[in-house]
This record gives C-alpha cells, sequence and structure tokens, in this order.
C-alpha cells in the first residue's frame, strides 16, 4: 500500500474489471476509454484479455475494422453519411480502406489513439491479465505481448469479478 | 503560488480527463489546476471526475467554444 493513501480511502476505493474479447480497432475503445478514465477517478480496474482481445496487447498493433457484421456502421463523408453495408466487405480492399478512413477521422477530431490509451492503462497501474488459454490456443508467445502483464485464466478472473463492484464484458 | 494550466483544447474524450489527472499529480495540495478545453462533453466530465476523486471544482465556465475549469487539489 503506498505511504500517501489512507486506509479510509483504501476502504472506499471502488473497482472494476472488464472482459475485453475483440481486437478490432473499433471495439477496441470502449474498453480502453471505460479502463483508462475509471483509473483516472481512482477506481482500481482489471482488464482480462481474452480470444480477439488479446491482439490489443501485442507489441506491434496493426488493429483494423470490418464492415462485416456491422450492419449499423456510416462513414462521414463529405457532409453526408455513408453506409456499409456488410456485403461490401468481400470487396477486396474495403476493409482496409474503412480502416485508413477511420484512423484519418480518429486524428481529425483529437480522438485518442489505441497505442495511447494502452500506454495511459499502463501508466495508471492498469491491472493486465493476458489469457493463458487463448495465447496457447492461437500460439502467441508472452514475449510477443507488451511488457507489464500478467498471465492468468478464469479462475483468476473470478476471484477479481466476486470483489469488482462493476464487471463489464466488451 | 505558481499557476497550474492544462491546454486540453481540440481533445476528445477521454484525454481531458486523462492528461488533467496526470497534471494534477504535480499540483500541491490546495492549489488550482486551469484546464481548457473545446470538448463539450468535458463540462459534464470534470464535474464527475471532481465528484468522483473528491477534487473540488472551483468553477466550471465557457467563453465562445472553449471550456474553462478550475479543479483544487485535495
Amino acid at each position: 500500500m503506498p505511504d500517501n493513501v489512507t486506509h479510509e480511502e483504501m476502504d472506499n476505493a471502488k473497482s472494476m474489471s472488464i472482459i475485453v474479447t475483440k481486437g478490432t480497432l473499433d471495439w477496441a475503445y470502449p474498453p480502453f476509454i471505460l479502463a483508462t478514465t475509471a483509473a483516472a477517478m481512482d477506481i482500481n480496474v482489471t482488464m482480462f484479455f481474452t480470444f480477439y482481445g488479446l491482439a490489443l496487447l501485442k507489441k506491434d498493433l496493426d488493429l483494423k475494422i470490418s464492415t462485416l457484421g456491422n450492419p449499423a456502421m456510416e462513414m462521414p463523408m463529405m457532409g453526408m453519411h455513408m453506409a456499409m453495408p456488410n456485403i461490401v466487405s468481400v470487396i477486396p480492399g474495403v476493409d482496409r480502406m474503412a480502416t485508413t478512413m477511420m484512423k484519418n477521422l480518429i486524428k481529425k477530431k483529437g480522438v485518442a489513439s489505441i497505442p495511447e490509451l494502452r500506454e495511459a492503462a499502463v501508466d495508471l497501474d492498469i491491472r493486465i491479465i493476458a489469457c493463458q488459454m487463448t495465447l496457447d490456443l492461437f500460439e502467441l508467445k508472452q514475449e510477443d505481448m507488451i511488457d507489464g502483464i500478467e498471465i492468468g485464466g478464469a479462475a483468476t478472473y473470478m476471484e477479481t469479478a466476486t470483489k469488482s463492484d462493476i464487471n463489464l464484458y466488451i | 503560488m505558481a499557476e497550474h494550466v492544462l491546454n486540453a483544447e481540440g481533445l476528445n474524450c477521454p484525454l481531458p480527463i486523462l492528461k488533467a489527472k496526470k497534471a494534477l499529480k504535480s499540483v500541491p495540495q490546495g492549489e488550482i489546476l486551469v484546464v481548457t478545453s473545446t470538448d463539450p462533453g468535458s463540462v459534464a466530465d470534470f464535474a464527475a471526475f471532481c465528484n468522483q476523486t473528491g477534487n473540488e471544482l472551483v468553477s466550471s465556465s465557457n467563453e465562445g467554444n472553449v471550456y474553462r475549469f478550475e479543479i483544487k487539489r485535495v
């Protein structure tokens, strides 16, 4: 326990856990925004990365978005909104184009990048757990992941979840 | 008393809050951090941030498109 934190503060501290299951650029935002904001508000945060979410912990981030299974997706374009029907996803290069459009928008609107939010998460001492089973399943090594993470399984998550005030699945 | 200022203009949610949290660390207790932002959502967010963290929101105002917050560190 740090010296400058009183017992009262420790008792009052709220906690949150998030299960992160998705690894596309768009779906990387909700967990990282909520986790970093919560940590900035003195809430103890644990993030458990499993399945495709594990991609968000790779040292080399190359996140993309997919128009497939994303029927409500619309991109602003020249004052209008362009729909991205599922069917366009089969055209080669469409997902790449949508990813580029999204990254340009993010920059233009002053929205944080995912590497920036992930760095903030580490700086704010968020507890990051990578799912051991997923590492095995997708043949990923801990060396491929960023430093400062723990490796754990469902039981590790559950122990944290039972003590958390807020538990989210994203 | 040195003035503590954070310019978060042009940044979108949640960056003004994250940068304010970081900036507050170097502000001595009882002193004020002045934050400016252009994100309209930051009005509600700084109120919530201060409620949760116990820091005092001394003032919240806006001039044109720029929002100004004075946060006293507890």
